[in-house]
């Protein structure tokens, strides 16, 4: 099996680490990216399903009862929020269960033991998670132009703005997963920390209908300004001031960024 | 690398390979300090661990072109790599299964391919052969032998002491996290100082034969097992033997030589631990004589 030319060059040479984070990096994200095309069923079609059941409900039937928001009609006013929530669940979704799958099968070892470094490990999971925002974005975007007539007045931002929130919470999905333990422990997020944190964050409502008190409670939740950035980039109208926003959004990815290098480089929750 | 269960060999393994924090000490690879060098010493070596860790739904020729592309083999050299290796470990035909569809023997193989497919110049195999039928052992034998005769190094752990007299040049000896014999395997072995032999007899026996000289236990009816010291030799025995008009079949040794010497090196540690921590006793009780006094 093994002729001449597999002999091995005995004399110590450096390994090309630039070369070998590179090919490492596009590997892992045509691992991720093939994750969620493989398993479309579970990544793709649910989002799909359940916003169209939004836009129904909250479109078709309600909104038409509730007329305008934010001075354009209610579907409208909630299909950015509604594109921002999948791709916050969606992105999340991703990394959490990659790299917790990972962890549990043990084959986030076939990194670990690798020469790559943690940047472009954390790089290629966010990838996947992005790549699957994006994809669901695309798909509820194509939905939501069945129930309303939509159009991109800041394409820049609104582009901007879904793949920053993609990171930011493909980041969050990769903490989740680097602390998590059980199965338990990479539902509790998103059921008692996203999901009231996106439902209050402006996806259904503006935040000029609460109370003084709750408004200045609201701006506490980093979704709202996702969420209004988003809304500002296609309907040119947000409860927030979009630089505010952008700061945020970018404080948010570089913070998380740096938190989750810190926690691999330092082996908590992957090794003994 | 051999060592009863819990001695440290997988946390051995698993400090070389970055799996475990260390709390003291330095790790080098091939001149590479995995304090400073840690990336490039990683991409020395190649591990096959005790545990499987396969992506369980991941086609298996996937495995390792995604394992060559963490090592920074490009895409069309570690498609060519993937199916060299899975050739060599007789899993070609299953390249588009998935993993978990894979018997418990066929994953191991399917970890040493994924081990070998970046080309290491290490290769660490913690008891690859644990669980694996005698006909796959034998071949995974010859595999490492192959692997090794082109130059990698090997680093084996193993509880088949069969497995490494035979497939080892140097015996690292570890028990409670402490390297308690390291030398060449030949070196290790000629430090035994008695070896016991099986006899089969052709004579049917009731008691088994008094050998002056040598400690004769029966076995059963047609065999006794003989303890001989290493500078009795064996011709005083079958002369004896000669003597008494018993004829012998065949002979082999009781049990693996290196089992012997690892059993015996074991035990005289836990032995000299008891009297160490009986002396103190001693000691301690001395002390408070005297004090008392």
């Amino acid at each position: 099996m093994f002729d001449g030319n597999t002999l091995l060059d005995k004399t110590p040479k450096k390994p090309d680490l630039i070369q070998i984070n590179l090919v490492g990096l596009r590997t892992i994200v045509t691992k991720e990216v093939r994750r969620v095309l493989r398993i479309w069923v579970q990544t793709i079609v649910p989002p799909a399903i359940t916003m169209t059941l939004y836009f129904i409900i909250f479109g078709s039937l309600i909104g038409s009862r509730i007329g305008e928001m934010g001075g354009v009609p209610y579907t409208t006013f909630i299909a950015p929020g509604l594109i921002m929530m999948s791709v916050i669940t969606n992105s999340f979704g991703n990394v959490v269960s990659s790299f917790f799958s990972g962890k549990l099968q043990l084959n986030l070892e076939e990194l670990l033991v690798s020469p790559l470094d943690f940047t472009t490990i954390i790089i290629g999971y966010v990838a996947g998670g992005v790549a699957r925002g994006l994809a669901v974005a695309a798909l509820v975007t194509i939905v939501a132009s069945f129930f309303t007539d939509l159009s991109v007045v800041y394409p820049l931002v609104t582009i901007s703005v879904v793949i920053l929130t993609a990171i930011v919470f493909s980041l969050a999905g990769l903490l989740n997963a680097i602390f998590a333990n059980s199965f338990d422990d990479i539902s509790i997020i998103p059921t008692f920390v996203l999901a009231p944190l996106t439902y209050l964050g402006g996806v259904f409502f503006s935040i000029t209908l609460l109370s003084p008190f709750w408004q200045k409670v609201a701006l506490a939740n980093p979704i709202l300004y996702m969420v209004n950035a988003f809304r500002y980039g296609m309907l040119g109208s947000s409860d927030i001031p979009l630089s505010t926003a952008f700061i945020i959004i970018l404080v948010a990815v570089f913070g998380l960024f740096g938190l989750a290098l810190f926690l691999l480089r330092r082996g908590i929750g992957i090794r003994t | 690398m051999l060592g009863p269960n819990g001695a440290g060999k997988t946390t051995v393994i698993g400090i070389v390979t970055s799996l475990v924090n260390k709390t003291s000490g330095t790790v080098s690879v091939f001149g590479h300090n995995m304090d400073e060098q840690c990336e490039a010493a990683k991409a020395c070596i190649g591990i096959v661990p005790q545990e499987v860790n396969l992506n369980m739904f991941e086609k298996n020729e996937n495995i390792l072109i995604n394992q060559a592309g963490y090592y920074g083999v490009p895409r069309s050299i570690a498609k060519k790599r993937a199916e060299k290796y899975l050739k060599a470990v007789h899993l070609w035909d299953r390249r588009d299964d998935i993993a978990r569809n894979l018997s418990g023997g066929m994953k191991r193989r399917l970890m040493i391919a994924r081990a070998l497919v970046h080309e290491p110049r290490l290769l660490i195999l913690d008891e690859p052969t644990a669980g694996v039928d005698i006909e796959i052992r034998r071949s995974m034998w010859e595999l490492m032998r192959e692997i090794n005769n082109i130059g990698m190094t090997i680093i084996l752990t193993t509880h088949y002491l069969e497995e490494a007299e035979s497939l080892c040049r140097n015996i690292a000896i570890i028990d409670e996290g402490k390297l308690i014999e390291n030398d060449a395997m030949a070196n290790v072995v000629s430090k035994l100082q008695r070896e016991v032999f099986v006899l089969t007899m052709r004579d049917f026996m009731q008691s088994p034969p008094v050998i002056e000289g040598y400690e004769v236990r029966l076995r059963n009816n047609y065999e006794i097992e003989v303890e001989v010291a290493k500078d009795q030799g064996l011709n005083g025995l079958f002369n004896a033997i000669s003597n008494q008009s018993l004829h012998v079949s065949s002979m082999r040794t009781r049990s693996n030589r290196l089992e012997e010497l690892f059993m015996r090196l074991v035990e005289n540690k836990n032995l000299n631990i008891k009297i160490s921590q009986q002396s103190k006793v001693t000691d301690s009780a001395g002390i408070a004589q005297e004090k008392s006094n």
